[in-house]
């Protein structure tokens, strides 16, 4: 059971999205995100729904993935559209009742700030689900390599993110197995008052802390016995270079971008 | 032969809560391990058979005397990447010194930290994997694999930063039968195949009775010191510092005291069979 666990959220595949450079990913997410927050009526907010639908359909990640993200964060969009519904007023009043209008601008803002969540989460979502968790810690590195020259210590930084993804299946393991240990010796986990609850987990977490020191200190060994001393003078057996379709997905972005920009001028403004 | 690692002397202990050294590990501790040879190193726990390990390869530094890895001196700072280059120890648990998430990055780990050429580090792992019979799982995720996999994934990592020398410190203390086999054969050729030099630590004696040559320890000192053979010939010593004889001698020791006539020096159990085969076909 435990060995079917995987780390993060990656949805094995084999597609354009899943073979574009992380760190051109992790940029153009950023991209996206810059951009959605510069649409500023449906026409521009329309390229953008555009490009996701795009993306989403080139990664062949299915979309009840996305919809399995989305689901979390329904409330926060729900709340979202209410708010704006209620307090923008302008345009035709669509209802009154007692103090409250609707009017087509409340209506529409709501739609177009749902429809923004909901482009912002699948494309977040993108990214972790067509890149492994390793190749993204990878990128990060990479990305932030500059701010080494203001002394921010970027390669510990990121090997200690590898260190902590690799060891999340074990310490759940060890978890498993403290559980069951205490259980063997009448510990209660599941009944009683939450405060009760709670203390009962104690038993659980000193000794996992005790065994997590214990794994770091020999880790520690086994890495500097593997010649481990920083990020100095360290080379990489996979190298990361960009090709052609990283170039295109980036010029495809910025279209995107000069497109957005253009139709906010041409068209009102909804905000 | 030239002797390899060399302890000249050597004196060590793990300070205390006010950082005096009071408990001397290891003591006047002398020792030649020649190039090319696979030793074993038996004693019971906390004779410094661990803390050998962590000598060799300037993880620790001797208090005093002196330890030698092909002629460089443990003691200087200088060359501790030249010494672990030289020397790989791959340790007890194999949850606990695998980095990556993925196998064949763990593998490259080594030679990543060398400074090696991408290109020459491709290589190495896939050559490191097929070594230790691993490299259809070069793709899996390191809890995916069982123990004695971990463990050959371990060795792989220590085999990619090309060492003459593997210290392996009870690499099969948590693994099952089956496991410690697997281990056991690649150990094996790695010696006999690329003539890199092993030093097994082990309190099996069953493991030690592969070995060219088995040294055993008992409070920081070396008690006996000889081929697997001999070694376990002296058992009445071997009681002494709490360690078995393997089965198989013990069995023919026994046989021997009912008075039948067989070798009592029986290393393994298909040794045994042999000698027993030929017992009864003489009567």
């Amino acid at each position: 059971m435990l060995s079917d666990i995987t780390i993060g959220q990656y949805y094995k595949g084999d597609s354009l999205v899943h073979r574009l450079d992380a760190r051109i990913k992790i940029i153009l997410t950023i991209l996206f995100i810059v951009i959605i927050f510069l649409c500023k009526n449906f026409f521009s907010l329309g390229l953008m729904i555009l490009l996701t639908v795009l993306s989403v359909l080139l990664s062949k990640v299915p979309f009840k993935m996305f919809f399995k993200s989305i689901k979390p964060l329904l409330p926060i969009i729900l709340f979202t559209v209410i708010l704006n519904m209620f307090y923008i007023g302008g345009g035709t009043v669509l209802l009154s009742f007692w103090k409250i209008e609707i009017t087509t601008k409340g209506v529409f803002t709501a739609i177009f700030m749902a429809v923004r969540i909901i482009c912002l989460i699948m494309c977040s979502s993108l990214l972790t689900y067509t890149t492994v968790p390793t190749a993204l810690t990878d990128a990060i590195e990479r990305l932030l390599s500059p701010l080494n020259v203001v002394h921010v210590p970027v390669h510990s930084l990121a090997m200690m993110m590898t260190l902590a993804l690799r060891f999340i299946p074990t310490l759940i393991e060890e978890i498993e197995r403290i559980m069951n240990a205490q259980k063997a010796r009448g510990a209660d986990f599941e009944s009683g008052k939450f405060m009760a609850r709670v203390k009962a987990m104690i038993p659980i977490l000193i000794p996992l802390f005790v065994s997590a020191f214990r794994r770091a200190y020999e880790l520690s060994f086994a890495m500097t016995c593997r010649c481990y001393h920083g990020g100095e003078g360290r080379t990489r057996m996979k190298q990361m270079k960009l090709h052609v379709s990283d170039f295109v997905s980036l010029g495809v972005f910025a279209a995107v971008l000069a497109g957005v920009i253009l139709l906010n001028s041409c068209f009102a403004r909804l905000i | 032969m030239s002797s390899y690692i060399e302890f000249q002397n050597v004196t060590f202990g793990y300070p205390d809560d006010e950082g005096n050294v009071t408990n001397d590990v290891i003591e006047n501790f002398n020792l030649k391990i020649e190039k090319g040879s696979f030793v074993a190193v038996l004693g019971h726990n906390g004779c410094g058979k661990s803390t050998l390990a962590k000598l060799c390869n300037a993880i620790e530094v001797p208090l005093s005397g002196k330890v030698f890895v092909d002629g460089l001196d443990t003691a200087d700072e200088e060359k501790v990447l030249d010494i672990r280059r030289r020397v790989g120890v791959v340790f007890q648990n194999p949850d606990n010194q695998i980095v990556a998430t993925i196998v064949e990055d763990d593998v490259a780990f080594g030679p990543e930290n060398l400074g090696v050429d991408p290109k020459e580090i491709r290589e190495r792992v896939d050559e490191a994997l097929k070594n230790v019979g691993m490299y259809e799982f070069r793709t899996f995720e390191p809890h995916k694999l069982s123990g004695g996999q971990k463990q050959r994934v371990a060795i792989a990592g220590i085999i990619a930063m090309k060492p003459e020398c593997i210290v392996l410190d009870e690499p099969t203390a948590m693994l099952d039968p089956r496991g410690r086999r697997e281990v056991m054969k690649t150990v094996k050729k790695l010696n006999k195949e690329f003539g890199i030099t092993v030093i097994f630590i082990t309190h099996y004696m069953d493991e030690a009775a592969k070995a060219d040559r088995v040294v055993v320890m008992d409070n920081g000192k070396v008690v006996l010191d000889d081929e697997p053979r001999k070694v376990f010939s002296n058992d009445e010593t071997l009681k002494k510092v709490g360690l078995d004889v393997p089965q198989a001698t013990e069995l023919s020791k026994m046989l021997v005291r009912d008075g039948i006539k067989i070798p009592e020096d029986s290393l393994d159990i298909d040794e045994l069979f042999e000698n027993i085969k030929a017992v009864l076909e003489a009567q």
